[in-house]
């Protein structure tokens, strides 16, 4: 028998363990390689790290370990992907051991964004899973003699049909795993799982409920010590003096850092850094330079920078006319992340080794702005991703980082904290971007839609690094490295135009992309992207439109698609919510409906929901949603159930209530009071999801699904309550008044 | 040095006067539970129970504990033994991030051993001063609900302080 691999640490730096030593020595850089292109490539992110043990090792003591170069935001995937490895391998779940985004363990997937975590790190987990195991039962038909198909998997274990059995651990030698993954897999018939499709309680929960060690926040390495970021007061402003001698002295003080217009305290404790914080702040001599536009004047002023125009969908049946016409403009402004902590990093540098724990949601890209911003190569960084307070797209997390491994050089040795301030996450975190959209569309006599126009004004709606100018550090530091050139994110996915193509069938349609690249305010990816604002207005313009036509709205949506999945889950949605046609909603509340596939590729979500509007006040309340969801083959039901119960919270509280705030010069909302978001007392009474399983389907992300249908779904209750549309974002009870009144 | 007495235990704990509980817990006795959020009591993250009441430690200064019993989540139960209350948000998955959760608890704790059948109205009415950005209120009000069922069925008088089970 082959001698068994031992997967542990000490046997990789020895250098034994050749299954493990291809993988060490070959890197993460290699694995990128894939291959060749002539032949088809394997599913998922396998395409770009073909070898199976860069997804799954097994050692010999039964210990299945399986890797993913996905970060856990908690959206809880390292419980659905220990789901699917269990599943494909025949493990029990407990056993397996999931490593999450390393760059010294893990492969390069990239970002952990756009709702791609399923199709790309899920199916490469799964084929990988099922290639492994068609591997250890080759081996296993080999040494016992007999043919691969007589022998079955359970818990860790083939077995054969006389009733000998060899765990997982014996049969596994040496670089058997360090093969590439072949383009098909034979998966097992879903009608089999028993673990895939379970509610398998998350495995992050227990600690998160008990004072267990959960987040990057909670790091203390030996020795730790603890820094503070003073930010300039405003975008561009210069440091012109600081008189640091005084900080310098104050108790517990290790040192103050200046780098350019980079001012940092690093202290003994942390409230010590955050006292000799507070009194660099003051010490400070900052110039500011006013250029920010008009808050109240945000649309025009979007719309007057210059922009570069792409017509990005056109269909064209001239036979067809409209006669009644309308138009509309959709406005949305600057909203925040909002992450309920602060963002956070822990950075040690020793012997020109800099290794940085981080909440960041892109290891590999994270590691080479770090490298370029210290000039140093990427292989002497080692980013680990551990989890911070949800961040809901690009937060302070990469800035932290930065941070973190800045003040770490000028300090080796000490592992250095970093967290900064409320008031610093709500003033320089990335917002989501400000948009305006104008919609045009005609009735023909059928009232069917006839002409449909769209137009979105954006600026990008990712600014990650990408380069070591995207962080702030870099940009601050006296070496200072620029912002990289903003670019529109590609369609299918897009950008600012995510969802901006519509799904419906129209016989004349025309989609424009205004593409924005000044950036008056510092903005990046925010959850869904610009399919929440495209959304909201396209799912706005349909109910005027179904207005228009006297339609009832679900059956003026259906009568214009003809895609059988997405009518399943709108079909759903309503028959669940118990829409009717000719419903009449309660006094003073209203029903309201709206439906999208999010990128127009991922999963199906409609949203019905009913409101009260308090007619004095102008306050709206969601009193109830129900939601349909078709997220391809489920994994993990109350995972996805969560998500989009989560996705309808969080759009109700961005629509009713989220704005930036600025003046010239400054960010103006820089907490929970000039940045208001939903309280307790806002919850609706119930939410329902219902999930439409498509077993064997393709996995389709779902976590930023439910953004756009839910807002849109709130708007049209409301203009169902009040009998007024109302299209500039937020609703806040101010506007929702204002139009009762007008 | 000042004597602060977590849990259940005393600690020695050398602070400034001004130091908010939040740091001294964090950072001197190394609990992991109550959290940063804002630093200006508005999110809740950093609850936890001093002398039977709700309070937000990151706008609590030391010079106000001495003598004072405060309790965490830590002192409430483990993963191995949780308390009804960490069983309840367990049962009920009632988590995203998480990062708010403790906080939630704590305020959660101390309404249920004040009110043992809270309604649905004290429920949100306490959890108001806390926020949950990934949306998963609706779990949580459930699971408090749960935890006031577990207390019941378990027929456990109210908690006290450092050993609440």
């Amino acid at each position: 028998m082959n001698a068994p691999v031992i997967l542990d640490r000490r046997r990789v730096l020895a250098g034994g363990g050749a299954l493990i030593v291809s993988f060490s020595l070959t890197g993460a850089f290699a694995q990128d390689q894939g291959a060749p292109p002539t032949a088809p490539k394997p599913p998922g992110s396998l395409a770009t790290s073909p070898y199976l043990d860069s997804w799954i090792r097994i050692d010999a003591d039964n210990t299945v370990t399986v890797f993913t170069g996905k970060a856990e935001l908690g959206q809880g995937f390292k419980t659905a992907f220990q789901q699917i490895a269990a599943e494909e391998l025949d493990v029990a779940f407990d056993s397996l051991k999931l490593v999450t985004a390393d760059t010294k363990l893990t492969a390069n997937e990239g970002y952990t964004a756009g709702s791609n975590s399923m199709h790309n790190s899920g199916v490469a987990i799964q084929n990988a899973a099922a290639q492994v195991r068609a591997l250890l039962v080759a081996e296993a038909a080999k040494r016992l003699d007999v043919t691969a198909d007589s022998l079955r998997t359970e818990n860790g274990s083939v077995i054969a049909q006389d009733g000998r059995r060899m765990s997982y651990g014996d049969l596994v030698a040496s670089d058997m795993l360090h093969v590439q993954a072949q383009p098909t897999s034979r998966l097992k018939d879903p009608a089999t799982f028993k673990v895939m499709g379970q509610p398998i309680p998350r495995v992050d929960i227990p600690a998160k409920v008990t004072g267990g060690m959960a987040y990057v926040q909670d790091l203390r390495p030996p020795g730790m010590v603890h820094a503070r970021v003073v930010r300039p007061p405003s975008y561009g402003a210069k440091l012109t003096d600081c008189d640091t001698d005084a900080v310098e002295k104050m108790r517990g003080v290790v040192k103050v850092v200046r780098d350019g217009n980079f001012l940092a305290v690093v202290a003994d404790k942390e409230f010590q850094a955050v006292k000799a914080m507070q009194a660099l702040a003051a010490a400070a001599r900052w110039q500011e330079i006013a250029r920010l536009p008009k808050q109240n004047d945000l649309p025009a002023a979007l719309m007057a920078l210059p922009a570069r125009d792409t017509t990005i969908f056109q269909h064209s049946d001239t036979s067809v006319r409209g006669s009644k016409t309308i138009e509309a403009t959709y406005t949305r402004p600057y909203q925040a992340h909002g992450s309920i902590g602060p963002s956070c990093a822990v950075s040690q540098f020793i012997d020109g080794a800099m290794t940085v724990w981080s909440h960041t949601q892109g290891v590999y890209p994270d590691r080479a702005a770090i490298a370029e911003m210290l000039r140093i190569p990427p292989a002497s960084i080692r980013l680990i991703h551990v989890e911070g307070s949800g961040c809901y797209g690009h937060n302070g997390a990469d800035d932290a980082a930065a941070d973190a491994a800045l003040i770490a050089r000028a300090l080796a040795g000490r592992p250095v904290r970093v967290q900064w301030m409320r008031e610093q996450e709500h003033a320089w975190e990335p917002f989501g971007p400000a948009m305006v959209t104008k919609l045009k569309g005609s009735l023909d006599d059928g009232g069917r839609i006839a002409d449909w126009h769209f137009e979105v004004w954006s600026n990008t709606h990712s600014m990650r690094p990408g380069g070591a100018g995207a962080m702030l550090a870099a940009q601050h530091m006296a070496e200072s490295i620029k912002p990289p050139e903003p670019k529109p994110l590609p369609l299918p996915e897009g950008g600012g135009d995510r969802n901006a193509i519509p799904i419906y069938k129209f016989p004349n349609a025309r989609v424009v992309h205004h593409f924005i690249p000044d950036m008056p305010v510092r903005i990046s990816a925010m959850r869904a992207l610009g399919a929440y604002h495209n959304v909201f207005s396209i799912e706005s313009f349909m109910d005027e439109l179904a207005l228009l036509a006297g339609a009832d709205p679900v059956e003026f949506r259906l009568k214009h698609l003809d895609d059988a999945r997405s009518r399943d889950v709108i079909e759903k949605a309503a028959q669940e919510f118990g829409w009717r046609k000719g419903q009449q909603a309660p006094s003073d509340r209203g029903f309201g409906f709206a439906f999208a596939r999010y990128k127009n590729l991922a999963a199906y979500c409609a949203v019905a929901s009913e409101v009260e509007v308090n007619r004095e006040t102008g306050r709206a309340r969601l009193v109830r949603a129900v939601a349909a969801v078709d997220s391809g083959q489920v994994v993990s039901p109350d995972g996805l159930t969560n998500q989009i119960e989560g996705a309808i919270i969080q759009s109700t509280s961005w629509t009713l209530y989220e704005a930036v705030t600025f003046d010239d010069t400054r960010i103006t909302s820089i907490d929970w009071q000039t940045y208001p978001i939903l309280r307790f007392d806002a919850v609706p009474d119930r939410i329902d999801v219902h999930i439409i399983n498509r077993p064997g389907q393709p996995f389709l992300g779902s976590g930023e699904t439910g953004q756009g249908p839910a807002a849109a779904s709130l708007a049209n209750a409301i203009a169902n309550a009040t009998g007024k549309r109302l299209r500039n974002l937020p609703l806040t009870r101010k506007r929702i008044k204002d139009a009762i009144d007008a | 040095m000042m004597t602060l007495k977590v849990n259940g235990k005393d600690h020695q704990v050398d602070a400034d006067a001004d130091t908010p509980l939040l740091y001294v817990l964090r950072d001197d006795l190394k609990l992991n539970a109550a959290k940063f959020g804002c630093g200006l009591g508005q999110c809740g993250s950093c609850t936890v129970i001093v002398d039977g009441k709700a309070v937000l430690s990151c706008v609590t200064p030391m010079v106000l504990l001495e003598g004072k019993q405060v309790t965490t989540l830590e002192g409430l139960g483990s993963n191995s033994a949780p308390a009804p209350i960490q069983r309840a948000f367990m049962e009920e998955q009632a988590a995203q991030c998480g990062y708010c959760i403790a906080g939630m608890m704590m305020r959660a704790q101390a309404l249920l051993q004040r009110t043992p059948k809270p309604t649905d109205e004290q429920i949100r009415g306490e959890l108001v001063l806390h926020l949950c950005r990934c949306g998963t209120h609706m779990r949580i009000i459930r699971a408090v609900k749960r935890a006031a069922r577990l207390m019941d069925t378990a027929a456990l008088t109210p908690a006290s302080e450092g050993s609440a089970r």
